[in-house]
């Protein structure tokens, strides 16, 4: 199985050489960001006021990791849901985010969103929350403390594993996976 | 008449609650290994893999194996010979609760009213289901209930004349519009019969039946083996990624009806299906 490897952040030619399918080991920084965050992210953009990250480039994963054990940089940190972040994504990837990384469907207006601002959705394995951790070096709360797991997390991740579910082209792996398989 | 005292309950739900988030059953890991032999897809062997590798990661590092360490449930079978001393049933298990995430350092995941959303910052409370048994004997299931597989649940009021076929399309259907959001290969639960309350908790509880064991009744048993079949066909496969093994398990339970009702219910479990048992 061929992978290709990302360093973030990302630039549009990276994105532009993905195809639905593509397995990547991502590296470098990547920020956190599940319903609550994005919530005030998309309520700071709408009032024109500055982000606490700057998303040009940038990946967002949306996770609420488990708390770390001592000596651990991360508790199990799987990706959840997707589609409860349909309705901020476009604006997300109109401010430059690149890539974001969850699991599961995502809204026409998403996959649109993605061709035309070169943008990629990624699936990391949900419920292997113990096996990605092992993948993050370091976490560290750069936003809305307040909100726990929710909160928005910075994390310097080695080899992170995914999958590219919908690219730039308009091409969707759910689909092509229950065309190849149903019967 | 025989004691137990709050305490105790607190002690073995706190280490219940460690239990079930940090070590998968056997069952399950079973039914992921028999996946792994039956999976076509490529793509599909690979997430199963990972799953199995996740699972011993899990185990030997004593860390949760998912980061949703869930809505805590419990079904209590108290036994109408037992008095509890020392507190309440459910201040007992929400103390055990609140300790065993706290020392597991499992995932805070509730939030206290469902409109202002604030977090309990101690996963409290339990959703707890008791009833009243003969005996002098306490059995506590636990099984913690991740969000993003319950999200994919549903319940229906069918019509009497949908019967069996409406039955199967219902669940069948449901489970194809869920696609990938419930983290396949999947746990359904089906609950039919009762009323519109009833038949949502029947599917809550044919999630915590080990997988492997089916419904005592063969008809069941074979429904339940037919719905496998037809959600199998369906391609979505482990993580969606597109394969043959959509559900590890589909578990009936059922509950007579009104003679206007069939009600239906699916409640998903993603392949996480954590359940674990105590008798006092």
């Amino acid at each position: 199985m061929k992978v290709k490897h990302l360093h973030t952040p990302l630039s549009d030619e990276d994105v532009l050489g993905l195809k639905a399918g593509d397995n990547v080991l991502i590296s470098g920084v990547i920020y956190t960001a599940r319903d609550a965050a994005h919530k005030k992210m998309v309520e700071l953009i709408e009032r024109g006021e500055p982000l606490p990250i700057d998303l040009k480039g940038q990946v967002i994963y949306y996770v609420g990791p488990a708390p770390a054990k001592p000596g651990q940089a991360i508790g199990s940190a799987g990706p959840t849901t997707s589609g409860r972040m349909d309705a901020y994504t476009p604006l997300m990837l109109e401010q430059g985010m690149k890539a974001c990384i969850g699991k599961g469907l995502r809204s026409a207006a998403v996959k649109e969103a993605l061709e035309k601002n070169k943008g990629v959705y990624l699936a990391a394995v949900g419920g292997a929350g113990a096996l990605l951790s092992k993948r993050i070096i370091s976490s560290e709360v750069v936003a809305y403390p307040e909100l726990g797991a929710e909160a928005i997390h910075r994390l310097e991740v080695k080899d992170f594993p995914a999958t590219v579910i919908n690219d730039a082209y308009g091409n969707d792996l759910y689909e092509e996976g229950i065309k190849a398989y149903a019967r | 008449m025989r004691e137990i005292t709050a305490s105790t309950i607190t002690e073995q739900v706190a280490e219940m609650c460690q239990e079930a988030n940090i070590y998968l059953g056997d069952d399950v890991i079973n039914a992921l290994k028999k996946a792994l032999v039956d999976e076509e897809s490529p793509a599909g062997k690979e997430v199963l893999k990972q799953l199995i590798e996740n699972v011993e990661i899990a185990r030997n590092e004593k860390i949760p194996i998912c980061q949703d360490t869930g809505f805590a449930v419990f079904f209590v079978e108290w036994g109408q010979e037992v008095h509890l001393t020392g507190g309440s049933l459910e201040d007992a298990i929400n103390e055990g609760v609140r300790r065993g995430y706290r020392e597991g350092y499992l995932r805070k995941s509730i939030v206290g009213d469902p409109l202002e959303r604030i977090n309990t910052g101690d996963n409290t409370p339990a959703v707890i289901h008791t009833s009243l048994v003969p005996g002098d004997r306490v059995k506590i299931t636990f099984a913690p209930k991740g969000g993003g597989s319950e999200n994919m649940s549903t319940v229906k009021m069918l019509k009497p004349s949908d019967g069996v076929e409406g039955v199967v399309d219902f669940v069948v259907n449901h489970v194809r519009e869920s696609g990938s959001n419930p983290c396949p290969p999947i746990v359904v639960g089906v609950g039919i019969g009762g009323t519109f309350d009833k038949v949502a908790l029947l599917a809550k509880k044919a999630l915590v039946r080990p997988l492997g064991r089916p419904h005592p009744k063969p008809f069941y048993a074979s429904l339940e083996q037919r719905i496998l079949k037809e959600v199998n066909k369906l391609g979505i496969g482990p993580q969606g990624f597109g394969g043959r093994v959509t559900a590890l398990a589909v578990h009936i339970e059922t509950f007579p009806a009104h003679i206007a009702s069939l009600p239906a219910a699916v409640n998903i479990n993603c392949h996480v299906a954590r359940h674990v048992e105590r008798v006092i």
